[in-house]
């Protein structure tokens, strides 16, 4: 054993990607000159040299089972001599050489289920978290939403008939490891409970001056509880952020009957034409209502339809919103606005309207 | 078989519609795995009640690392045994995403003997996730992963698994070679990435153009972005093209300029490259006919984060343009100032944006030894709440008087 941990090699990193390349790859690095959209889907990219790489993108659904890996790698192998990509957004990407296996790959892979598409002035796929796949802190299913979301609007995916690029994300809480804030459409799970403070599992589980100092509303002070130490809550300063529940397991916020989703609006990344934005609150609260959650594809078809129907070419979400204004858009989508809309955080005043520039 | 595939009516109705079912998936890996079968279960009860059943993490990991594991258990494990322990390995995905379908294959072999079967390609950070093993077999797993020289990606406090775009490989627009920083930057800091020491998480994302198709602005504590300085690159008869097939030069590219420096008069298109903000629209709608220049390199941007814990930021300028050359020198001296200073004076959980606001970026740059440039800021401050370190007493103008 000894021996072992001697021998034990470690830190040695990931593969060099350069195992992974397809020979027209290696042979144009950095030498490719432009790209066409050929057909949802598919693009070509053409190098100095005249070499041609065509990319077929498809939704790969993220939570995959190696059955499914082994049937893409033998679609790679058939033809692409074995090379395959992900892509940032969960997309798979095949990248041939030969134009005539295009649409051979692509037969097979939407008989397989898995639609051609996400390229241009489409919805490309949801970036999202695990929800209750495998979280501890979801207020939401992630797959079964994104799932849901992506069966409604598919046809967004597979046609590029939008005015410019939309991005959707989902994270099931507020820790967004799906990282949703700038995004067209941002879907949120939210807590609307405060926690709930298991006395006897604090004093073993937590240390009780972190737990204070985790909260950015200064709502948790120590306590005594029956001669133990533990904390309280001032529910009235809790905006359900569950940051004391990461440091502190026996405060959860889970609840079946206040946990729901938020839809946030606007957000982008790209610095083409405006620069990268915040999404912003358009639905406060959405129920959870699985399996389908109704509430929440109606929203946001609402959203992708009146931004498609009212938007210039180019124009993102967060764009065509600051030329409209946001009353327009609140009017145009039917969506109630409500105190909750008004930022109360830090810096709250510099969202309020400080001007006389209004559409009536 | 010797498991039961538990009755899922409920997640049955997502095996309907036409995006990919992770339902579909789950039960196909049930059909070997007992563990994917009680997670059927299990998330079956959770549609059914509308709340999730895991506990809060645990710490569990391979010799050697201390982070790259996450600890997962249910909360029913009398219900659900076989994924009683569930947790996730995520595995240090190769620069870009590029895979050969015989790494795939030797991946699938592993996790078909030790895990569940269920994988995410990808997760949020990058990495590739194996979704739900056991303690006993994280050991396994390891040592089979190293035999085909996979290593474990970050976790907890450390440096997160760095990501970043296909860059030079499949894109024109990339101003620097973003796979190959990503993997160099990913070895240069394997003990970092390994051994969880710093107040909280840390992510490099790079992005080969303003485009920024991994987010980095918003997603990377620091964000490398490709950039160019000189002019950018136009042939005029392709633009011409693009005006004789239809393309509306003025509405869909001059008028959508931010810095308004573009003109084109039927014949010529003029940019006025002094102004020109690098944002890409012009290049993205007419890719055939205008490049980034030739002088490239990237901008570096510092402290985008999610809301926790005091609101979400995005990243802001820190360098507005650095040549990106292995081995990459300047870039890392400066990585060093800043995880110095940060791991001294950050407070637990507080990632390095919330650091820069709470003690402001005027004095942070003093700390990490660069000057302040108005690229770092959208205006200066509107308030006049200046502070000054020294003020003057009397006779202290004499006496630099007599200094000189």
């Amino acid at each position: 054993m000894a021996d072992a941990v001697v021998q034990r090699r470690t830190d040695y990193g990931p593969p060099h990607y350069s195992k992974f390349l397809p020979p027209i790859i290696k042979e144009n690095y950095g030498k490719w000159k432009y790209h066409e959209i050929m057909r949802p889907g598919v693009m070509v990219h053409v190098s100095e040299s005249g070499a041609q790489l065509f990319t077929v993108r498809a939704s790969s659904g993220r939570l995959i089972s190696i059955g499914k890996i082994r049937k893409y790698a033998d679609l790679a192998d058939k033809y692409c001599g074995g090379y395959l990509r992900f892509t940032s957004r969960h997309n798979i990407e095949f990248l041939l050489s030969k134009k005539e296996n295009v649409d051979p790959l692509i037969k097979e892979l939407e008989a397989m289920g898995h639609p051609v598409g996400g390229i241009g002035n489409a919805i490309s796929a949801i970036v999202h978290t695990q929800g209750w796949v495998h979280c501890h802190s979801a207020a939401t299913d992630a797959s079964g939403v994104v799932k849901c979301v992506m069966d409604d609007l598919i046809e967004y995916f597979t046609e590029t008939k939008l005015p410019g690029k939309l991005r959707i994300a989902l994270a099931c809480c507020l820790n967004m490891c799906g990282a949703v804030h700038c995004s067209d459409i941002a879907i949120l799970g939210i807590h609307r409970r405060p926690p709930r403070v298991d006395h006897t599992r604090v004093v073993k589980m937590c240390e009780i001056p972190n737990v204070s100092a985790s909260c950015p509303t200064a709502a948790i002070r120590p306590v005594t509880v029956d001669g133990h130490p533990s904390v309280e809550v001032l529910e009235e300063r809790c905006m359900y952020c569950a940051n004391c529940y990461t440091v502190c397991p026996a405060m959860p916020l889970n609840d079946p009957l206040n946990d729901g989703v938020s839809i946030w609006v606007g957000g982008k990344v790209s610095n083409a034409r405006h620069e990268p934005m915040f999404s912003k609150l358009a639905i406060p609260f959405l129920p959870n209502n699985p399996p389908r959650w109704p509430e929440v594809t109606d929203a946001v078809r609402n959203l992708v339809e009146v931004w498609a129907k009212n938007a210039r070419k180019y124009e993102r979400m967060g764009e065509w919103i600051e030329r409209i204004g946001w009353p327009k858009f609140f009017k145009m989508t039917g969506l109630e606005f409500r105190k909750e809309h008004i930022d109360d955080f830090k810096h709250a005043g510099l969202t309020y309207k400080r001007s006389t520039h209004l559409t009536f | 078989m010797a498991h039961n595939i538990p009755k899922t009516p409920l997640l049955d109705e997502l095996e309907k519609g036409k995006w990919p079912s992770f339902v579909r998936e789950i039960k196909d890996a049930a059909k070997k795995s007992p563990m994917s079968a009680d997670l059927l279960g299990q998330l079956e009860r959770s549609y059914r009640e509308k709340i999730g059943h895991w506990k809060h993490g645990g710490i569990v990991g391979v010799m050697g690392y201390g982070g790259g594991v996450i600890g997962r258990y249910s909360d029913l494990p009398e219900e659900f045994p076989n994924i009683s322990a569930f947790h996730t390995m995520r595995i240090n995905q190769p620069a870009g995403w590029y895979y050969t379908s015989q790494a795939l294959r030797q991946i699938c072999d592993i996790w078909e003997v030790h895990g569940s079967g269920l994988t995410n390609l990808h997760g949020s950070t990058g990495d590739l996730i194996l979704l739900g093993t056991t303690t006993d077999n994280l050991e396994p797993i390891f040592s089979k992963l190293n035999a085909i020289d996979f290593d474990i990606g970050g976790s907890g406090s450390d440096m997160r698994t760095p990501s970043c775009c296909c860059g030079m490989s499949r894109c024109e627009w990339a101003c620097y070679d973003t796979m190959a920083a990503c993997h160099d930057f990913t070895m240069s800091f394997q003990d970092e990435m390994h051994r969880p020491a710093f107040p909280y998480k840390f992510k490099f994302k790079f992005s080969g153009c303003p485009n920024d198709c991994v987010a980095s602005i918003a997603r990377a504590d620091m964000s490398v972005i490709g950039t160019w300085r000189d002019s950018i690159q136009m042939d005029q008869n392709a633009v011409r093209e693009y005006a004789a097939k239809g393309m509306d030069i003025n509405g869909d590219v001059v008028n959508n300029c931010p810095a308004k420096c573009m003109s084109w008069d039927g014949k010529e298109l003029k940019i006025a490259n002094e102004y020109c903000r690098r944002c890409m629209h012009c290049i993205n709608a007419m890719p055939k006919a205008l490049r980034p220049g030739k002088d490239r390199g990237a901008t570096i941007l510092i402290g985008s984060k999610a809301p926790i814990v005091e609101g979400a930021l995005l990243s802001s300028v820190l360098i507005p343009f650095v040549k990106m050359e292995p081995p990459y020198k300047e870039i890392k001296d400066v990585v060093a100032k800043i995880w110095d200073l940060w791991s001294d004076e950050g407070k637990n959980r507080e990632r390095i944006g919330e650091f820069i606001q709470r003690m402001g970026l005027g004095n942070f740059l003093e700390e990490i030894g660069i000057e302040p440039i108005p690229e770092m800021v959208s205006a200066p401050r509107d308030n006049p709440y200046i502070f000054y370190e020294e003020y003057f007493e009397e006779g202290d103008e004499t006496e630099e008087e007599e200094e000189k």
